[in-house]
């Protein structure tokens, strides 16, 4: 609560007096000026990082209703079409990101820490792995493309009976798959970022925020993974 | 003249909008109060356009036949009418440019919680432009609602070229909700606790949690269409096993709660101007500021009312029915503590205050016909009447641009640290009601007796109840236009603002000059008492109790 947290330096607002050093040891180069304490703005951040992942969800949510309402309409279609899927790969891939989750986190903890040098190997690691996913997830987009199981003019399907059901799964595969690969790529470029900034030096353990919250970002595109990997490959693998 | 020049000029205090100059000072600028401006100057322009579609709509429904245009022109009109008021005015109105300006003032803070991310939101506005670029290279004849299967396979318009503006607009949209959430939260100033909030920050609140949960179910939404009109997968379209009835219930999931960002805000001013020109606090704080919450809550379990006629089960339809009952308690508890707060009031007649006024009577009109709407038997009468028509512009145009209005009247010695004229103001006040009455009530008669909505023609005995229609249009044009011009000329001509010339309570009038400094506060507000102390007997009650 910023009520619990006095505005002990209300005298020190003018930004015209930059070049205060009292200022300056008062007010760190990471606190930014509409913020009174680090705390204060760490806090903001993270909540804000919440929020936003908030919106994800809801976000990802909008799909997922969409698959749900159609796994209700079609479910023998839908189970059928996971045999198209390529579950070795699918798995790897699932394997690969709890990985990267872990890496990530091995991270963050080295930032709290202040152990630099241990922050960009993880970053790398995680970054390697992500790279590894998209990798993969490449090959597996090939081969639907090989399999003429993209949606559109060219989609063709052997089962003549589910010829339409098996397009919307197909659909929806791409379009929740390839916005998930979308924020994976997104994530890629956030860590680069962030390997960047370690290498400068720009993190201590007094503030590493970004390093937080893109943890943060990258453990949550990892659940959205958890949820897409059972309900589009192993639907049909129930029985 | 030369004793002019040799004579210093009555120096101005340093304050937002002198201390720097300059284009890019204004483009890149992360101060939420110059943030504000960009965006009251775009969706004024994003009025001025929307409002000619809506003119040009008028004029053809002066004939039975059409008095200009070709029906599918006319498609064209009222679609893009419909996608620049709502997207590109309504819903950034009150939260971007008030909300933007007034949440760190009111809470005694130096700045939103993420300037930069405002800014980008603040950048994010210029979707319109692609929205308008859409406009003219052809338009878009989808009605706003995008109904799929007709947007993604049929309609040979720019369908993608205007989802991409709306779904840029959504960022925008969603990046100030979460702005305002955060700096609600955290960047409070001391004593100011969540019920010594004034009501405009409590109803910002409950807006920001609809565009931060409701708009990015929209976004997906517009991103399948695409996709859909795109690759024809089908998966909307009924013909390829799709199903069109979900593309209805993912758009009204976000745009029903929608509507009440677009009121939500337009409350909160209403709650600051009636408390002020009565000069007592607002009667039953308490309620007021959870009754925002609960409509924002409400605002998603309603969706369904906009599907009473499109194939979704009957107990659907009747829960649905219901659940919109149930928003209007929270909305009847607004106007009645309203009009409490006026009750020995000692009530003065300024402006905002005549718009405040308007929001109510026009309001209450608008929500009562929603509840005959929220009542599936009469629904099915009059869906895709006029009287729907009529239902929401009471809401929309009498509540929000009403409360807009006030809102920009009543803090316009705040923004720009001068006064506007107001004999012209309370004229044209008067104006705009007179002509949004006219303009719309006739509607709900042509409703009524069965004019659909969205067509070019209609049957020739509704000629005279639409040549009226037409004819307040053109008055509430004309008191529109009035703000407009004798705004810009306060702007640069008008009489220098004292800090606080409506002697009303709030940290932005009792702590920060007019206009105020770049970081609002010459010294940093603490905060002592509640909202809206007055001095009168109720709040001395209250705080009383604590």
């Amino acid at each position: 609560m910023s009520l619990s947290t006095p505005r002990k330096r209300a005298d020190k607002e003018d930004p015209l007096a930059e070049s205060d050093v009292t200022l300056e040891a008062l007010h760190p180069p990471e606190l930014r000026h509409h913020f009174d304490t680090p705390e204060q703005q760490l806090e903001s951040s993270l909540l804000g990082m919440w929020i936003f992942l908030l919106t994800e969800v809801m976000f990802f949510g909008g799909m997922f209703g969409g698959y749900t309402v159609y796994r209700n309409l079609y479910p023998d279609a839908f189970a059928s079409t996971s045999q198209f899927m390529n579950v070795t790969l699918g798995g790897i891939n699932t394997a690969v990101l709890i990985c990267s989750s872990l890496t990530m986190a091995m991270a963050v903890h080295s930032a709290q820490l202040g152990k630099n040098k241990a922050l960009i190997l993880f970053l790398v690691l995680t970054l390697i792995l992500g790279c590894v996913f998209l990798d993969i997830k490449f090959v597996e987009y090939h081969e639907k493309w090989v399999d003429h199981h993209i949606p559109g003019p060219n989609f063709q399907y052997a089962d003549a009976r589910y010829f339409h059901q098996a397009q919307i799964l197909f659909f929806l595969y791409f379009a929740m798959t390839g916005l998930h690969a979308l924020h994976m790529i997104v994530g890629a470029g956030l860590i680069t970022t962030l390997i960047v900034m370690a290498a400068r030096r720009r993190f201590s353990a007094q503030w590493y925020t970004p390093v937080e919250m893109i943890g943060l970002y990258w453990h949550f595109v990892d659940i959205i993974w958890i949820f897409l990997f059972p309900l589009l490959y192993l639907i049909g693998h129930t029985k | 003249m030369n004793i002019t020049f040799e004579q210093p000029k009555i120096k101005e205090s340093p304050n937002y909008l002198n201390i720097q100059y300059g284009w890019q000072s204004w483009l890149f600028t992360t101060d939420h109060k110059r943030i504000a401006l960009l965006y009251l100057f775009s969706i004024t322009a994003f009025f001025m356009i929307g409002g000619a579609f809506a003119v040009g709509m008028r004029l053809n429904l002066t004939s039975p036949h059409g008095l200009l245009f070709s029906p599918e022109t006319y498609n064209k009109l009222f679609t893009m009418h419909g996608i620049i008021m709502i997207f590109f005015f309504l819903i950034p109105s009150i939260p971007a440019v008030l909300g933007n300006f007034l949440i760190p003032l009111m809470i005694g803070a130096r700045d939103l919680a993420f300037p930069r991310i405002n800014l980008l939101a603040g950048i994010c506005i210029i979707g319109g432009v692609v929205a308008v670029a859409a406009v003219a290279s052809g338009g878009v004849d989808t009605g706003w609602t995008f109904y799929a299967p007709f947007s993604t396979t049929y309609s040979n318009t720019h369908v993608i070229m205007t989802a991409v503006a709306v779904f840029v607009a959504g960022f925008s949209s969603i990046l100030t909700g979460l702005n305002f959430i955060v700096t609600i939260h955290k960047m409070r100033a001391p004593g100011m606790t969540w019920f010594r909030l004034p009501l405009f920050v409590w109803s910002h609140y409950a807006t920001s949690i609809i565009q931060v949960l409701g708009t990015p179910v929209v976004a997906i939404t517009i991103v399948l269409l695409g996709l859909e009109r795109l690759f024809h997968a089908g998966i909307f379209d009924p013909k390829l096993g799709g199903d069109p009835i979900l593309f209805q219930h993912l758009f009204w999931f976000y745009s029903h709660p929608a509507v009440y960002i677009m009121i939500l805000p337009g409350m909160g001013v209403i709650s600051e101007l009636i408390t002020c020109f009565s000069h007592k606090a607002v009667f039953g704080y308490g309620f007021v500021a959870f009754s925002s919450v609960a409509i924002a809550i409400l605002s998603f379990l309603v969706w369904g009312h906009h599907l009473f006629v499109s194939g979704q089960s009957m107990y659907a339809g009747m829960l649905f029915s219901l659940l919109s009952f149930m928003v209007a308690v929270p909305s009847a508890i607004k106007v009645f503590n309203w009009t409490a707060t006026m009750y020995r009031g000692s009530i003065s007649y300024d402006t905002p205050m005549l718009y405040a006024f308007g929001f109510i009577g026009l309001f209450t009109i608008g929500g009562l016909t929603g509840l005959f709407l929220a009542t599936v038997a009469i629904d099915v009468l009059v869906t895709d009447t006029y009287f729907v028509l009529a239902h929401f512009h009471y809401t929309m145009v009498g509540g929000m641009v009403m409360a807009y209005l006030g809102g920009i009247h009543f803090w316009f010695p705040k923004i720009t640290g001068r006064m506007y004229p107001e004999g012209w103001a309370r004229f044209a006040a008067l104006v705009v009601f007179v002509g949004f009455n006219l303009t719309f009530f006739p509607q709900f008669i042509l409703g009524y007796l069965g004019m659909p909505r969205r067509y070019a023609t209609y049957a020739p005995e509704f000629q005279s109840l639409n040549v009226l229609s037409s004819a307040g249009a053109s008055i509430l044009g004309v008191g529109y236009l009035i703000p407009m011009i004798y705004l810009a000329w306060a702007w640069n001509r008008g009489p220098r603002a004292p800090q606080n010339p409506w002697n009303a309570k709030g940290l932005e009038w009792e702590k920060s000059p007019s206009p105020p400094p770049t970081f609002n506060f010459d010294e940093m507000p603490v905060v002592t008492e509640n909202a809206y102390n007055y001095g009168d007997e109720s709040v001395h009650a209250a705080e009383a109790r604590g």
